[in-house]
Parts: structure tokens; C-alpha cells; sequence
């Protein structure tokens, strides 16, 4: 496999004169060709598009801190005039009317957006396996699942199709197929990237970050796509945080999950990656204690609730009057119920239905209020940890990749695959996943979680992890 | 604790979401939100009593804007993208069943 350039290092050349952002382009499209029919990391190659675009950035003056540097992102991102599917069938054929602000903030940074990758449907799932246009496979493995629900991001950036990717991340829909793509993968704090024009899946915790092949990358496009939006009623004008330099981890106290390390199905190679990224730390000069988080083990029960009920609401938008396909039917409730059982996939069928009865008569104050009470619960544990630690760590996933159909029989078993990840979305924090060993020749992802607006710090840590990688 | 979910239910929560299931996705449905239910049941079963819940991980309220008329997105545009419209307008099947 040929990592592609550094983002950096590519609109560096590109800005100096010494490379052409067409140049640069044509070299990711030829990769794309020779590896895309293996991988199906996109939906959508959008070549015409980005060689215009390309071609704009070589010919403008001022040419921006991602000057022609390729993109992939997430189908579930809107672009204007360009088919925004979320690799759902009830979408078929709809064109949004408005780009997404990340999408026009990288446009603005002279970013070349060379396609549309693949998801879950509605960015539900684990495995990338929910999609209506099949699956995307493992770069480092093409028997073996990407991850998800961003798999198809994660696949681009480990393919080298592009430097990087923009994915969404629910209940770790970034840093599990990072993890088990061997890339890095940010969930940023909610709230400090628009999510205007991102397709709604569960609001309280949908969140815009990046993917790229290293630390650094990563943070040159966190550091582009963050910022408050008047568009986003729940973005936060938290000033932007200065993400680069280097990884001093001198001091710093650094807590190591317990629940996480120690629960059932955790692959001991994977452990033995985060205790082996640990002792780097402790190398490097941080201090290493373990921290106990004991309401995380009821985090799966609490998200599973509360996502697919947000979900139910959410995608009731989705009736077939307004875009998208419509199933003929004699009257408009019959059309309503026939578009939604032809146009959504199995899982979103599911999950509708979840969250449709954890919110329903009856139901609400048993599971999810419940739920609720259960966030603020997992929320004050990480608080007193951080009295203690200034950013925590564990697995991402805790496996490796796993082979395609291994677990689409079993929806629990898919769902156990977000154990490590879904806390962090629960309380809103910041988190990190971060390449570190490899087991059966695949990659394992170590994750960093830092408190509210904790990215600087969390940056540092995986930095230093990325430095200490075997 | 709640007893677990029959198929009735299904088709009553079916009927809620809009969805026109099909037989074999009713029944595999019944299992599967079953299951998925036990396992949430170690949450159902917590003592909460004193804890409050929480919507949404940043505190934020009223969140309005200034009250200044602002373009939207162009009308037939808009339209263009649904699968049927007339006159500026969506358009769908009847609403209401014709007189005999």
C-alpha cells in the first residue's frame, strides 16, 4: 500500500508553486482507479468536479492552508447539485440544494473534494455492511469488514485515495473504522463543528470530525472545519485551538479505563496495545494509574435507547413527499408507509421501530428517561475522573477488524462493537483514535478522551502515542 | 421490569413509525427488539430516583436569532427535488378516501 502525502506536506508544495493541485489530484485518481473496484470506499467519484476545482486552486492567488489537498466525505454530508444519498434508497436521486458548512469551509481552504463515501445507511452500523450499495471492504484486508458507520472514509484514507476524510460519528462511527483502518480518527466536542447540512441521526450526538493518516493531518483539518455557525443552533463559539506542535507529555496524568480493558470480548492484543501505549506515555514522562468508570458498562443499554429514539424522529422527515423516492399508493398514509418499508434498509427499520417503543405510552419512563438518567450518571464519572487524570485511555474497538457477515446475523453483537465509544458521545467530550501494534497483521486503534473543549491536550497525548508506534 | 415484546406490539409500534411492514419483517422484529430490550434492562432496573435526566451534552438555551428577514433556498429548486409538484406546491396522493 503507498500512503499518500501528507495533507500538509501537499498543500505546502501546492501553495510554494512546486506542485499542482491538478498534479496532485490526478496521482489520488489513479490510485483510485487501481484499487477502487476492490474497496468500494465511495458512492460517488466525483473526478469532473474536483479536476474544476483543482484547476481553480492552481489558478487562484491566494490559495488557502489545504490548498489542493483531495478530500473524501461522508455521503451523509450535503453538497450542493451533488447526489447526497446516506446509501439509503429513499434518498434515490435527490441533489441537495446547499452544501454543508464543513463542505464550504474546505472550499474556502482550497480543499478538492474528489468523492462521496460509503456508510452505513443513515450512519447506522459498525461495519459498513448497511449500505444499499454494498459494502466497502478493508484496505488492509479485503475479507474483513472497514468498520463503521464511516467506513468508507476510513477505507479512502488507508487506501491512499485521499490525505483525508470527513466522517460523522454518533457512537464512534469516526474512531472505530479509523481504529480498524489504521488511521486516525476525531470525534470533536460537540458542538464545535457545524453540523448544518450533515443528515441528521441522532442530534444530542451527532458529531463532524476528521480522518487522516496522522496526528498532525488530522489536526490541520479539525482546526479548518471548526468554528460556530449561526446555522447550528447547538454550535458553541469556542474560540479555535491552536492544534499543531508537538507531543510533551511531561507531567500529564493519564487514567486508564478499567471497564474498558477489563470487559468481556476485549482481544488481549488489544489490550496489550493500550498497556503498551501507556507505558510510552510513562516513558515520555506522564504518570499512568487506572481509573475505575463504573456507569460506562451501562453505556450500550443508555445509547441504544436514546440514539434510535432521536433516530425515529429524526427520520420521520423521510415520507416521500419532499425528496428522495415515493412507493405509489392509493392515499397519502398508504404512500407514506409503503415509501418508508421499500426505501429503508433493515437497520434503519430496526432502529425506527427501537426507538418508536422507547418512546411510546407506556414505554417513555422505563427506557428512555431512563436513559437519560443514566447519561447524567456515565457524565459524573468522567467528571471525577478528570479531578484526577487529565485525559483517559482505552481501546477503540475491542477488536481488530472482523470478516464480512461475521456479525449481521446478531444486531446485539454489532452493537457491542461501540462499547468503548459511545460514553464519550453521551457526555460530549472530545476523543481520539490513534494507530498503535497490530494483531493477525491488522491494525489496533488506542483511544484518547479529554474533557470538554480538552483537544490541545488530547492532540499532545497522540502525538506523543503516534511517535512511540511500533 | 416489563415483560417482553409480542408481536401485537410490534405491529401497534409499526403503525406509529409509519412503516408497512412485512409479515416476515414483523416476526423477525418481535425477536430482535426482544433481545435488544433484555439487554437494556440492567438500565431499566437502576435506582435514579435523584438523578435528573439529560437531553443534551452542552447546556445551552434559547438559542434564537435576530429577527431579520433572511433569503431561504430558491423555491423551484427546492421543488425540483420532490418527486411530484404543482403550482409552487408538493404534491401527493388524496388525502381523504373518495365518496362512493
Amino acid at each position: 500500500m503507498s500512503p499518500a502525502a501528507p495533507a500538509a506536506e501537499i498543500a505546502s508544495a501546492v501553495r510554494s508553486g512546486r506542485r499542482s493541485a491538478r498534479d496532485v489530484l490526478e496521482e489520488h485518481l489513479d490510485r483510485i482507479d487501481a484499487r477502487e473496484g476492490d474497496v468500494h470506499a465511495f458512492n460517488l467519484v466525483l473526478a469532473d468536479e474536483a479536476r474544476a476545482a483543482a484547476d481553480a486552486v492552481d489558478a487562484a492567488g491566494d490559495k488557502g492552508p489545504l490548498a489542493g489537498v483531495p478530500v473524501a466525505v461522508k455521503d451523509n454530508l450535503c453538497t450542493r447539485g451533488v447526489p447526497t444519498t446516506c446509501s439509503s434508497r429513499i434518498l434515490d436521486g435527490w441533489k441537495p440544494p446547499y452544501d454543508a458548512t464543513v463542505i464550504e469551509r474546505l472550499r474556502a481552504a482550497g480543499a478538492v473534494i474528489v468523492g462521496k463515501t460509503n456508510l452505513d445507511e443513515f450512519a447506522m452500523g459498525s461495519s459498513t455492511e448497511n449500505s444499499a450499495f454494498g459494502p466497502t471492504r478493508n484496505p488492509h484486508d479485503l475479507g474483513r469488514v472497514p468498520g463503521g458507520s464511516s467506513g468508507g472514509s476510513a477505507a479512502a484514507v488507508a487506501a491512499g485515495f485521499a490525505p483525508l476524510a470527513l466522517g460523522s460519528d454518533t457512537g464512534g462511527s469516526i474512531r472505530q473504522p479509523a481504529a480498524l483502518c489504521g488511521v486516525v480518527g476525531v470525534k470533536p466536542t460537540y458542538g464545535t463543528v457545524s453540523r448544518y447540512g450533515l443528515i441528521a441521526f441522532a442530534s444530542s450526538l451527532d458529531q463532524i470530525g476528521p480522518f487522516a493518516a496522522g496526528v498532525d493531518d488530522a489536526a490541520l483539518l479539525l482546526e479548518t472545519i471548526w468554528g460556530h455557525d449561526r446555522a447550528d443552533s447547538t454550535s458553541i463559539a469556542a474560540p479555535r485551538p491552536a492544534l499543531g506542535g508537538g507531543g510533551d507529555v511531561r507531567g500529564l496524568r493519564v487514567g486508564l479505563i478499567a471497564e474498558m480493558l477489563d470487559g468481556e470480548g476485549v482481544d488481549p492484543a488489544v489490550r496489550a496495545a493500550v498497556e503498551g501505549a501507556a507505558a510510552a506515555l510513562e516513558h515520555a514522562g506522564a504518570t499512568v494509574d487506572r481509573v475505575s468508570l463504573p456507569s460506562t458498562q451501562f453505556g450500550i443499554s443508555a445509547y441504544y435507547l436514546i440514539a434510535p429514539a432521536e433516530a425515529s424522529s429524526n427520520l420521520a422527515r423521510y415520507d416521500g413527499v419532499r425528496y428522495g423516492m415515493r412507493a405509489e399508493a392509493p392515499d397519502v398514509a398508504q404512500m407514506n408507509a409503503a415509501t418508508r418499508d421499500t426505501g429503508f434498509g433493515p437497520e434503519v427499520k430496526r432502529r425506527i421501530m427501537l426507538g418508536t417503543y422507547a418512546l411510546s405510552a407506556g414505554y417513555y419512563d422505563a427506557y428512555y428517561g431512563q436513559a437519560q438518567r443514566v447519561r447524567t450518571l456515565i457524565i459524573r464519572d468522567f467528571d471525577r475522573a478528570y479531578d484526577d487524570f487529565d485525559v483517559l485511555l482505552s481501546p477503540t474497538s475491542p477488536t481488530v477488524a472482523f470478516e464480512l457477515g461475521a456479525k449481521t446475523a446478531d444486531p446485539l453483537s454489532m452493537y457491542l462493537c461501540d462499547v468503548c465509544t459511545v460514553p464519550v458521545n453521551l457526555t460530549g467530550q472530545c476523543a481520539m483514535s490513534v494507530p498503535f501494534g497490530r494483531s493477525e497483521g491488522l491494525p489496533i486503534g488506542v483511544q484518547v478522551v479529554a474533557p470538554v473543549l480538552g483537544e490541545p491536550v488530547m492532540f499532545r497525548v497522540a502525538r506523543a502515542i503516534e511517535e512511540a508506534a511500533p | 421490569m416489563t415483560a417482553r415484546i409480542t408481536r401485537p406490539e410490534v405491529e401497534h409500534v409499526a403503525r406509529l413509525a409509519r412503516l408497512a411492514l412485512t409479515d416476515a419483517e414483523i416476526d423477525a422484529l418481535t425477536g430482535e427488539l426482544g433481545a435488544i430490550l433484555d439487554h437494556a434492562a440492567g438500565v431499566a432496573a437502576l435506582d435514579t430516583a435523584d438523578v435528573p435526566p439529560t437531553a443534551h451534552p452542552v447546556p445551552l438555551v434559547n438559542v434564537l436569532r435576530a429577527d431579520e428577514p433572511r433569503p431561504g433556498l430558491p423555491r423551484d429548486e427546492v421543488l425540483g427535488e420532490a418527486p411530484a409538484a404543482q403550482d409552487g406546491r408538493f404534491m401527493v396522493p388524496r388525502i381523504l378516501g373518495e365518496a362512493p
